[in-house]
C-alpha cells in the first residue's frame, strides 16, 4: 500500500457544501505532490483530511497505513506523529523563543533534555535559523517564522511533511527560499504535499500536480505545470 | 522514566499556570479558602456538639426512690431486679443518711434545717442512681423500673435530655448542609478559573494537538492546576484552625460557660482536621478541574 491513499473520498459540510466528490487518489513514500486548484476547489479540504483536522463523509482515507475515517477523537495524535504540518499562518507561539517553539512539537514524547536539544538545533540549523534561536516570533521577517514552523514540522523526523499554503503570506523570493528548504527536506526522503496557488513555484519545480475544481480531481500530473483554462 | 519526565513536565505546567493568571489563582484560593474555614468551623463546631451531647448523656441518670421503711433484703432484691432489665450501664445505692450529709454539706440553709433531724427520723428517701446505655431509651427504662415493688418514684432528665440531643442532631445536619452546599460552590469557582485558563490557551492547546499530544497530556496540567490552587487554598484555613482553636481552648481554659460542658481537647482534633481541610481543598480542585476540563476542553 501507498503512503497515501484516498479511496472513493466524499466530504460534505454540515451546510450542505460539497467539498470533495468521488476522490481516489495514491502518493506513494518519497513523492513530492503539488495540490492546486481556485479557492473553494476543495485542496484545504484534502489537506484537511490528511492529517484528520476533518473526517471524509464517505470513502477512505488511509495515511501511513491509519484510516483516517474510522480514526477516533482520542487516537487522532498517533496519526499526527507521523506528520509534521506546516501552516500559511505559521502558528507559532508569541510568547516562546524559536528554540522553545521547536522544542514544543518535542515535549510529548518526554526525551532526556540533552536528545531534545540536539535535535532542536538540529532542526533550526536545516533552515538556516541558528543564530536566531534566541529570537521572538514577532523579531523575525514572515519568512523566518515560516522556517521556524518548518522546523517545528521537522523536528520529529516525520514521514510526510503536508504544507497548507506555506507562502501563501510571503513575496516571491522569499517563497523561493521556502521552497527550498522544502525540497531539500524531500530530497532527504520525507513526502512532501503541498497546497499553493502560486504558479512561478509550480511551474519552476516540475514535481507531481493534482488540479481540483469543485471538488473534483480534473488532473494528475507527473512534473505537471500550474492549469489556468488550457485543456488537460 | 519516559512516563515519569511526562508527568513532571505536566505538574509543572500546572505551577506555571497558577502562577501565570495570578490574580483569577489568587480568588479561586481565596475561595477555597473562605469555604475551608467554614469546614473547619463547622467541623469543630459538630464535634464540641457531639462531645456535649456524650457528657450530657453520660451524665444522664435515673434516680430512683426507694419506698420508705424497705428493708434491706428487699432494697437488695430490687437492686438485682433493675439490674436484670436491658439497657441499664450502671446501678448505685445511695442511703439516706449519706444524703442528707451531702446535702447539709452543700448548703448551710439545708444544713440547718437537716440537722435538726437524725438517723431515725430522716425524711429523706432511700435512692439507686441507675445510668443507662441508650439515652433515647431512657423513657422506657424508667417505666420499666416504676413498676417494680418498693419504688416510690422515679425522676429523670424527662423531655429535657431527649430535646437537647435532638437539637443538637439538628444542629449537626444544618451544619452538615451548608458545609456541603459551600463545598460544590467552590468546585464551580475552580472549574470557572480553569475555563479561563483554558480559554487563555486555546492557541497551544491547538498546536499541541497539531503536534500529536495525546488529550491526556493536554489535560493532564489543567487537572494538575485545580489540584495545587485546591491544596494552596487549604494552606491558611489549616494554620487559621489549628492556631485559632488552641488558643481558644487555652482562653476557655477548655470549658463552655461552666465545668459541665467541657470542649475538645485540640491534641485530639486538630491533626485529622488538618487532613480532611486538605483533602477536601485538593478533592474540590480535582472535581472543578475536570469538570472544566472535560466540559470546556473538547478535543
Amino acid at each position: 500500500m501507498n503512503l497515501i491513499e484516498i479511496k472513493n473520498t466524499y466530504k460534505q459540510y454540515k451546510n450542505g457544501v460539497t467539498a470533495l466528490c468521488d476522490l481516489t487518489l495514491s502518493i506513494p513514500k518519497g513523492d513530492f505532490v503539488f495540490l492546486v486548484g481556485a479557492s473553494g476547489s476543495g485542496k484545504s479540504t484534502l489537506i484537511k483530511l490528511l492529517y484528520r483536522q476533518e473526517k471524509p463523509t464517505r470513502g477512505e482515507v488511509y495515511v501511513g497505513g491509519i484510516n483516517v475515517a474510522k480514526l477516533r477523537n482520542r487516537k487522532v495524535y498517533k496519526l499526527r506523529r507521523k506528520l509534521g504540518i506546516v501552516f500559511q499562518d505559521y502558528k507559532l507561539l508569541p510568547g516562546m523563543t524559536v528554540y522553545e517553539n521547536v522544542a514544543f512539537a518535542l515535549e510529548i514524547y518526554g526525551l532526556p533534555e540533552r536528545e531534545v536539544r540536539k535535535k532542536v538545533m538540529n532542526a533550526i540549523e536545516k533552515v538556516g535559523l541558528k543564530e536566531k534561536f534566541r529570537s521572538y516570533p514577532d523579531q523575525l521577517s514572515g519568512g523566518e517564522q515560516q522556517r521556524v514552523s518548518i522546523a517545528r514540522a521537522i523536528v520529529n523526523n516525520p514521514k510526510i511533511l503536508i504544507c497548507d499554503e506555506p507562502t501563501g503570506n510571503l513575496d516571491p523570493n522569499t517563497s523561493l527560499e521556502i521552497m527550498e528548504f522544502i525540497n531539500k527536506i524531500n530530497e532527504e526522503g520525507t513526502t512532501i504535499i503541498m497546497a499553493t496557488h502560486d504558479k512561478d513555484i509550480v511551474n519552476t519545480y516540475k514535481k507531481r500536480v493534482i488540479t481540483l475544481e469543485k471538488g473534483i480531481l480534473i488532473s494528475d500530473k507527473e512534473k505537471g505545470g500550474y492549469k489556468t483554462n488550457e485543456s488537460i | 522514566m519516559k512516563a515519569f519526565r511526562i508527568l513532571i513536565k505536566n505538574i509543572s505546567d500546572g505551577f506555571k499556570s497558577v502562577f501565570r493568571n495570578f490574580s483569577l489563582s489568587l480568588a479561586s484560593i481565596s475561595c477555597i479558602t473562605i469555604t475551608l474555614i467554614l469546614v473547619a468551623i463547622a467541623i469543630i463546631l459538630s464535634e464540641n456538639v457531639n462531645k456535649f451531647t456524650d457528657d450530657i448523656e453520660k451524665d444522664v441518670t435515673i434516680v430512683v426512690y426507694i419506698e420508705k421503711n424497705t428493708q434491706q433484703i428487699d432494697i437488695d432484691a430490687t437492686k438485682e431486679k433493675i439490674e436484670a432489665l436491658r439497657n441499664i450501664e450502671s446501678i448505685t445505692f445511695t442511703s439516706k443518711e449519706e444524703i442528707r450529709q451531702e446535702m447539709s454539706k452543700d448548703s448551710d440553709g439545708l444544713g440547718t434545717i437537716l440537722g435538726e433531724y437524725n438517723e431515725s427520723n430522716n425524711p429523706l428517701l432511700d435512692e439507686f442512681l441507675v445510668k443507662v446505655t441508650d439515652t433515647e431509651k431512657i423513657g422506657e427504662t424508667a417505666n420499666r423500673i416504676k413498676e417494680l415493688p418498693f419504688i416510690n418514684a422515679v425522676k429523670y432528665g424527662e423531655g429535657m435530655v431527649e430535646q437537647l440531643v435532638k437539637v443538637f442532631d439538628v444542629v449537626k445536619k444544618i451544619t452538615f448542609v451548608i458545609v456541603v452546599g459551600l463545598v460544590i460552590v467552590t468546585a464551580f469557582l475552580i472549574s470557572n478559573t480553569i475555563k479561563i485558563t483554558i480559554n487563555n490557551r486555546k492557541r497551544q492547546i491547538e498546536i499541541m494537538r497539531l503536534v500529536g499530544a495525546s488529550n491526556a497530556y493536554i489535560k493532564l496540567p489543567f487537572f494538575f492546576e485545580g489540584i495545587i490552587l485546591g491544596f494552596l487554598g487549604s494552606l491558611i484555613p489549616i494554620f487559621l484552625t489549628c492556631y485559632g482553636y488552641i488558643f481558644l481552648y487555652q482562653k476557655l481554659n477548655g470549658i463552655l460557660f461552666t465545668e459541665v460542658i467541657t470542649l475538645v481537647n485540640p491534641d485530639n482534633i486538630l491533626f485529622h482536621l488538618s487532613i480532611i481541610l486538605m483533602a477536601i481543598g485538593i478533592i474540590v480542585g480535582a472535581i472543578g478541574s475536570y469538570r472544566a476540563v472535560r466540559r470546556h476542553l473538547k478535543i
